[in-house]
């Protein structure tokens, strides 16, 4: 493999990484939608790189499934769920925007760690990749951890799920199988909590995960 | 062979299904019964000539089930041949008496379709081959009885019978898995494989202590008896007698099989492990029988006994192996073995007695019964026998197996070790005692229950049983008797068992003048149950007779001496507790912290005295109650994690996800 398509598929990883963190502090609803959009867009040019690298075309049908589902169908049916939810000026006061950037760094640095100290043997490129693509499903966690707004944990969960399809193409030879499987994963999750949104908006009028805990009359 | 065997337990299983329906149909619990009388008859058939013909084939077969790499094996061997004769014969026994006890089963559904999975479970767990599938079965068997347990589930009572239970044989179940692990670390689940490979001593002597308790608390070895008087007892009658009479010796199969079988030369100290645990089991068992009014938890109670003998046994056995004495292990291997046999049959026996009395009064406490030998002759009879053989009196079969014992025991002088020659005859001394108690403990059930006067409305309107059941409970008698005036015969059966497991066998028995057995030699010591059993019927006729003949032979009732204190109420009589009493004075103080508490109105008062007796099951409250009471702070403590939000379980995973990840950067 020559330097620069390593250079490339590092900068396409890197910058996943990078959009993973922007979503980290992003306080508005369509701001977050609109980060996220922008992270699945950069993880499909990052499959189709790795499909063009490994030459496996199969790998340019997971890339647009990433680009035609995951950064233009489901952000935009996110908009509208938020337009009827009537959410769209919600603040969320997530915990401190630098706190949060500070654990985001301490946890890229942790995957780094680990990911060099198991993968001695691999390819340096898989290893990288695999690096990047735990840091962005920890931070996809970080993010769901921080959110107390049903819809910004549901995007946390899915940038989640773009480090894993990261993860899966970054390795050669992963059959096809395995990236539809995590795509339609996605999509049942996505309606599965679309329809749990609405039923907790008709019962408590907020989509706030705190009114479902004072439902069950817990104190926070 | 093995594959009559597997296709009977296939019946069996296939019956569980049809219970479903068959208990919705008045004649259904006939059909059932019938079929897994015929199921297991033929299965008892087919054991017993494979342990008489061709002991020496071991015949196996592999299905394709259960783990796909694996299969389950199946394996007929002799020590299984002869289990699946006892389990048999139980289940042959209790399906014939459910003939006709089964008919008045208020709830047929909660018991029909669990009662021939049981069977087919235990028969599995005996036959299996590979870990796999002896604990699948094991654990079968174990859910299906705790299905029976709580059949009755509307008495408090029963329902914790059954908790307790299911706790217990959750933890049996866990403690075998890890011995199972231990040993499938070096071989894998198949018993061929494991028994090829070589375990060090010290996984040996782990896997032999989780045996001992993992097979123990199916047994009911003390202390991990707690479960075995409540859930015994709040079964249907017959299940009663399975579980007491059959499951019990399953444990005792399982623990043989590893111990014995798959585990290499037995060190020392693992007999003064089981010594240690059987004599007491013995002596404690039937002292807490003594102590009850419920003739099913006196049964119940006796069998912790009962499987200390075995235990006892098995550790003489273990004893004499380890240090090289295989003849001596031959002969206390043999006796443990055919008490296995025996206490099948007479506890079989007992509580089909017990189930014909509650049938017939619907009573369990032995207070509120008595003179039942007017109104049921026939059962009373078939329980004397009982009684009298699980006393170990001979002629009956009891006696045999506990001599034999004894007989072993007093070898113990010959090994070198010097703590198990200090320990053996210690334990040998419990045995003698647990003997007398147990006794004591039946002179007290037949006395109250079937002597004297009825002491309540029900006792004195009792009828007779039916015919099933009856027949049941003499075929048990006759067996008994068969088996304590000709135990030569069940001797040389169990020669190829004996060989396989500790490498010798008693001397050979049959042939020897008038059937007399001799366990080790003409000049030490030799028993003859034929000609016990002749002189007592000999001497009883002629005495009979004589009385009749020269004496009168009218039957008179004369009033009984009272003291001068003329009450014709019943509940003057000689009561179960009264029985007891001397006993419970002398050792109840200590043992079950026992008080008397008397209660004496003031002068010129109307109302009665009273006298009460308090007694506790020290074992529970040293053991059980800490216990529960850990568990219960802790989930108190842990309870809170119930109700967390969803931000905090994630961050839950979150936080562990980043300890895992530091654990492996780090």
């Amino acid at each position: 493999m020559s330097s620069l398509q390593f250079d490339i598929a590092h900068l396409l990883a890197g910058s996943l990484v990078l959009a993973s963190f922007m979503m980290l502090y992003q306080d508005r609803l369509y701001a977050l939608l609109n980060v996220y959009a922008l992270h699945a867009g950069v993880l499909a040019l990052s499959v189709a790189w790795q499909a063009y690298v490994q030459q496996a075309p199969h790998l340019y049908v997971t890339a647009l499934i990433a680009l035609v589902f995951k950064a233009i169908i489901i952000p935009v049916a996110l908009h509208r769920i938020i337009k009827r939810l009537g959410i769209h000026r919600e603040i969320e006061n997530a915990i401190g925007v630098g706190l949060t950037m500070m654990a985001g760094i301490g946890l890229v640095a942790l995957s780094m760690v680990v990911m060099l100290r198991v993968t001695p043997g691999a390819d340096a490129l898989a290893r990288e990749d695999l690096a990047f693509a735990l840091s962005v499903v920890l931070l996809g966690l970080l993010i769901m951890v921080t959110r107390r707004n049903a819809v910004s944990q549901v995007v946390g969960f899915m940038s989640l799920e773009n480090g894993l399809v990261l993860a899966a193409t970054g390795a050669k030879g992963m059959p096809l199988v395995v990236e539809i499987s995590v795509a339609f994963s996605v999509l049942i999750a996505f309606i599965v909590i679309g329809i749990f949104l609405f039923r907790i908006r008709e019962r408590f009028d907020s989509v706030d995960v705190q009114e479902l805990d004072r439902f069950r009359g817990e104190r926070r | 062979m093995i594959a009559v065997a597997l296709w009977s337990v296939a019946a069996l299983l296939a019956l569980a299904p049809a219970g479903v329906v068959l208990s919705t149909r008045p004649r259904g619990s006939i059909i059932l019964y019938g079929g897994c009388l015929i199921a297991t008859s033929t299965l008892c058939i087919t054991a017993l000539s494979d342990l008489l013909f061709f002991p020496h084939l071991t015949p196996s077969a592999t299905l394709p089930i259960g783990l796909p790499w694996l299969g389950a094996h199946f394996r007929l061997d002799a020590l299984s041949a002869f289990f699946l004769v006892v389990v048999n014969l139980g289940g042959a026994a209790a399906s014939l008496f459910a003939l006709g006890y089964g008919r008045h089963e208020d709830s047929p559904g909660r018991v029909l379709p669990f009662y021939p999975a049981y069977l087919a479970g235990m028969n599995v767990v005996v036959l299996a081959n590979d870990a796999f599938s002896f604990l699948v079965a094991w654990e079968f068997m174990s859910l299906t009885s705790w299905a029976m347990v709580v059949s009755h589930h509307r008495e408090a009572e029963n329902v914790r019978a059954g908790y307790v239970y299911l706790l217990m044989a959750s933890f049996g179940t866990l403690v075998l898995l890890l011995a199972f692990g231990l040993l499938a670390s070096g071989a894998g689940y198949d018993f061929d494989a494991i028994r090829a490979s070589h375990p060090s001593a010290a996984l040996s002597g782990v896997v032999m202590i989780l045996m001992l308790l993992g097979a123990g608390s199916k047994a009911g070895l003390v202390p991990l008896h707690a479960w075995l008087p409540l859930a015994h007892p709040a079964a249907p009658s017959h299940v009663s007698g399975l579980m007491s009479g059959v499951m019990t010796k399953v444990a005792v199969y399982g623990f043989v099989r590893i111990v014995f079988d798959l585990l290499p030369e037995p060190v020392w100290w693992w007999s003064m492990v089981v010594l240690l645990v059987g004599g007491p089991s013995a002596t404690l068992g039937v002292l807490y029988a003594l102590m009850q009014r419920d003739i099913k938890r006196v049964l119940a109670y006796s069998t912790i006994e009962n499987i200390g003998i075995i235990f006892t046994g098995l550790g003489l056995a273990l004893a004499f192996k380890a240090e090289g004495l295989d003849w001596v292990a031959a002969l206390a291997f043999t006796a443990a073995m055919l008490h296995v046999f025996n206490h099948a049959l007479f506890k079989s026996l007992l509580f089909f007695g017990a189930g014909a009395v509650l049938g017939a009064t619907g009573e369990r406490d032995m207070e509120k019964l008595g003179g039942l030998i007017h109104r049921m002759p026939k059962t009373a009879f078939a329980v004397l026998v009982g009684c009298v053989a699980i006393s170990a009196l001979p002629p009956f079969n009891g006696f045999v197996s506990e001599w034999l014992t004894f007989q072993a025991i007093l070898l113990s002088p010959q090994l070198p070790s010097w703590g198990l020659k200090l320990i053996i005859p210690a334990v040998g001394g419990l045995l003698a005692l647990a003997a007398a108690f147990a006794a004591a403990c039946f002179v007290k059930l037949y006395g109250i229950s079937f002597l004297g006067r009825p002491r309540s409305d029900v006792a004195a309107s009792a009828h007779e049983t039916d015919r099933f059941s009856l027949t049941a409970m003499l075929v048990l008698a006759a067996l008994c008797l068969v088996a304590g005036i000709l135990p030569g015969l069940f001797i040389d059966a169990l020669a190829p068992v004996s060989k396989s497991m500790v490498g010798n066998i008693m001397p050979h028995q049959v042939g020897l003048q008038w059937l007399t057995i001799v366990p080790i030699a003409e000049s030490r010591s030799s028993y003859n149950g034929l000609l016990v059993f002749l002189f007592a019927a000999l001497c009883g006729t002629t005495a009979a007779t004589a009385i009749h003949r020269f004496a009168s032979d009218r039957l008179r009732r004369a009033p009984a001496w009272d003291c001068g204190y003329p009450d014709p109420n019943p509940l003057i009589q000689y009561s179960a507790s009264s029985f007891s009493q001397p006993i419970r004075r002398v050792f109840g103080g200590v043992i079950f912290a026992a008080r008397e508490i008397g209660e004496m109105p003031p002068p010129s008062s109307p109302l009665p005295a009273r006298l009460k007796v308090e007694l506790r099951d020290l074992i529970w409250d040293a053991l059980y109650a800490p216990i529960a009471k850990a568990i219960g702070f802790a989930t108190d403590r842990i309870n809170i994690l119930q109700f967390l939000t969803i931000r905090r379980y994630l961050t839950l995973v979150f936080v562990a996800l980043i300890v895992l990840l530091l654990v492996v950067a780090l």
